[in-house]
């Protein structure tokens, strides 16, 4: 067999040493979310274990060893997108810190006649919280169409982003079909024309190294699970004047300075949006996944998945009566590939594929426009992460192979 | 680490789903339209896009015929072809308790849960139908 192996060592997930049907469980849906290095999972127990308490709060060492917890974890994160901590909002996930952004920036801002502009690639949490915006306060959604192999068409770009457009919200990668979004580009002229840039970071933070200095955008959201984090957290990344302005969406303990029976002041910084006792274990948990990724080298896991993906999208070529969707290079996706078996349902595909084994992804990936857009009701989509390798992609280009004998 | 021990025993089969399934995908009954429906409901499964219309006239409270229409997976169009079979001749009493369970035993194979959702589409759109003539007509 040729072609990589796995970038980390896989001893370091223990759940990949599973068998499934007394076969190697090759877990190909890494998009959705990805498992965990040991390393995560132990700094997770051992905060438990040892520090728990309530940070920013109490004077005792268990509340001092917590918030310095929580601020090392912030700091890591930080660290991954070369950001400042003090940049970085701790949230449950994507999804929050785009509705964050939506409700507690645009909503207090957008008046009727002003545009927001998406893109068709968007996933469900990057579309609905600004379909709402554009209700609530009269301003118009646009999105900015696909090319036929489903790249942005990027000549579109200026006619759809005018002085009319407060706000472009657009995902980095597509989750559905791997689609990588030249964001600064897109970017350059949305600022030339004064708009705010939020970018979906959910499948470019945890795969391709990102830095906010030269990303172009205004606002990043990204969700830890997808990058050998926990569930349950996940950051908001904005520029300083932004954050500050922002309304927060929920107000209690933590994030006040101070407070009489009548009214209320708020902290300065991240934790003014971070109201309630965070999800100190998560942040430990997420800050050692990007200590992870980052001794890795995060351009080292780009070439990685570039070359798997390259792999992957040959192999499947090769599969009679397969059809892929999104950019034909590797150059031009994440590591996603996206197909569909002539006369075999995406979801019996993916029933099938699981009882050998493999995990993938079937359906309308919460992009339901996009799938729409390409005229399928669902596809099967492989996703890879630090772990997978060139005999992965080997197990489903076979399982694929076989799974020819589903079709009528 | 070991395999599972508490999953259904899911065939082997090329069939995947036991030869009933595979049957009635294959060659799905009652498929199409019929000629003004008493009863005209599209069910969607938001997780995969599925979409399956069933149609179904009534005479006396009695089903006379059902028909369906969609794009759906193996499992949802066999639950359409086996449901659909079964509601010939049925009192309409009947039809609006048929639950999940007989369902799932016309099906004849154990399903995943994951799976169970997409047999369910046609029993949904059966209950929701009624539901809504019986808001119509009384």
């Amino acid at each position: 067999m040729s072609g990589p192996g796995p970038l980390a060592p896989r001893g370091d997930f223990p759940i990949l040493s599973r068998t499934v049907e007394g076969r190697r469980l090759v877990y190909l849906d890494s998009a959705a979310t990805s498992q965990k290095p040991s390393k995560v999972l132990e700094a997770m127990d051992a905060y438990y274990l040892r520090s728990n308490g309530n940070p920013h709060r109490a004077v005792h060492r268990l509340a001092e060893e917590s918030t310095l917890a929580l601020e090392q974890g912030r700091a890591a994160v930080a660290r991954l997108i070369g950001a400042q901590p003090e940049e970085l909002v701790f949230t449950r996930g994507a999804t929050e810190s785009l509705n964050l952004v939506a409700q507690g920036w645009a909503e207090p801002r957008l008046r009727p006649g002003d545009e927001i502009v998406v893109t068709e690639l968007e996933h469900h949490s990057n579309l609905l919280p600004w379909q709402r915006a554009a209700r609530r306060t009269g301003a118009t959604l646009r999105a900015l169409p696909l090319t036929g192999e489903g790249a942005l068409d990027l000549a579109a770009v200026e006619a759809v982003i005018t002085p009319r457009t407060k706000l472009v919200a657009l995902t980095q990668v597509s989750n559905a079909i791997g689609t990588l979004v030249p964001v600064a580009e897109v970017a350059r002229r949305a600022h030339a024309v004064g708009a705010v840039v939020v970018v979906d970071g959910a499948q470019s933070v945890p795969h391709l190294p990102v830095d906010v200095a030269t990303l172009g955008a205004d606002f990043l959201a990204f969700s830890g699970h997808k990058m050998l984090g926990p569930t349950g957290i996940g950051a908001l990344w904005g520029r300083p004047a932004l954050l500050a302005a922002m309304e927060p969406l929920l107000l209690g303990g933590g994030m006040v300075r101070e407070v009489t029976l009548e009214g209320a002041t708020y902290k300065e910084g991240p934790g003014r949006l971070e109201a309630g006792t965070p999800a100190v274990a998560e942040a430990v948990g997420l800050g050692a996944a990007c200590d992870y990724l980052l001794a890795l080298g995060m351009a080292r896991l780009r070439a990685h998945e570039r070359e798997l993906t390259a792999l992957a999208l040959r192999r499947l070529a090769d599969v009679e009566g397969l059809v892929q969707y999104g950019p034909l290079s590797a150059d031009a996706r994440g590591g996603v590939v996206s197909f569909n078996l002539r006369g075999v349902h995406p979801h019996d595909l993916a029933a099938f594929l699981d009882e050998r084994g493999l995990c993938v992804r079937a359906g309308t990936h919460c992009a339901q426009p996009l799938l729409r857009r390409l005229g399928v009701l669902g596809t099967a989509r492989a996703s890879f992460s630090v772990y997978s390798g060139a005999d992965d992609v080997e197990a489903l280009a076979a399982a694929l192979d076989e799974a020819r004998g589903l079709a009528p | 680490m070991s395999d599972d021990v508490a999953k259904p025993p899911v065939g082997r089969s090329k069939a995947l789903y036991g030869e009933l399934i595979a049957e009635h995908w294959k060659r799905p009954r009652n498929q199409g339209a019929l000629e003004a429906p008493d009863v005209s409901r599209e069910e969607l499964n938001p997780l995969c896009g599925d979409r399956l219309r069933l149609e179904l006239k009534i005479a006396g409270e009695t089903i006379v015929a059902a028909r369906f229409r969609g794009d759906a997976c193996m499992v949802a169009t066999a639950a359409a072809s086996l449901l659909t079979t079964a509601l010939h001749g049925m009192p309409v009493a009947e039809a609006g308790a048929f639950d999940k369970e007989r369902l799932l035993a016309l099906l004849g194979a154990p399903l995943r849960p994951a799976r169970v959702a997409c047999a369910r589409l046609v029993l949904t759109a059966l209950h929701e139908g009624l539901k809504a003539r019986a808001g119509g007509v009384k």
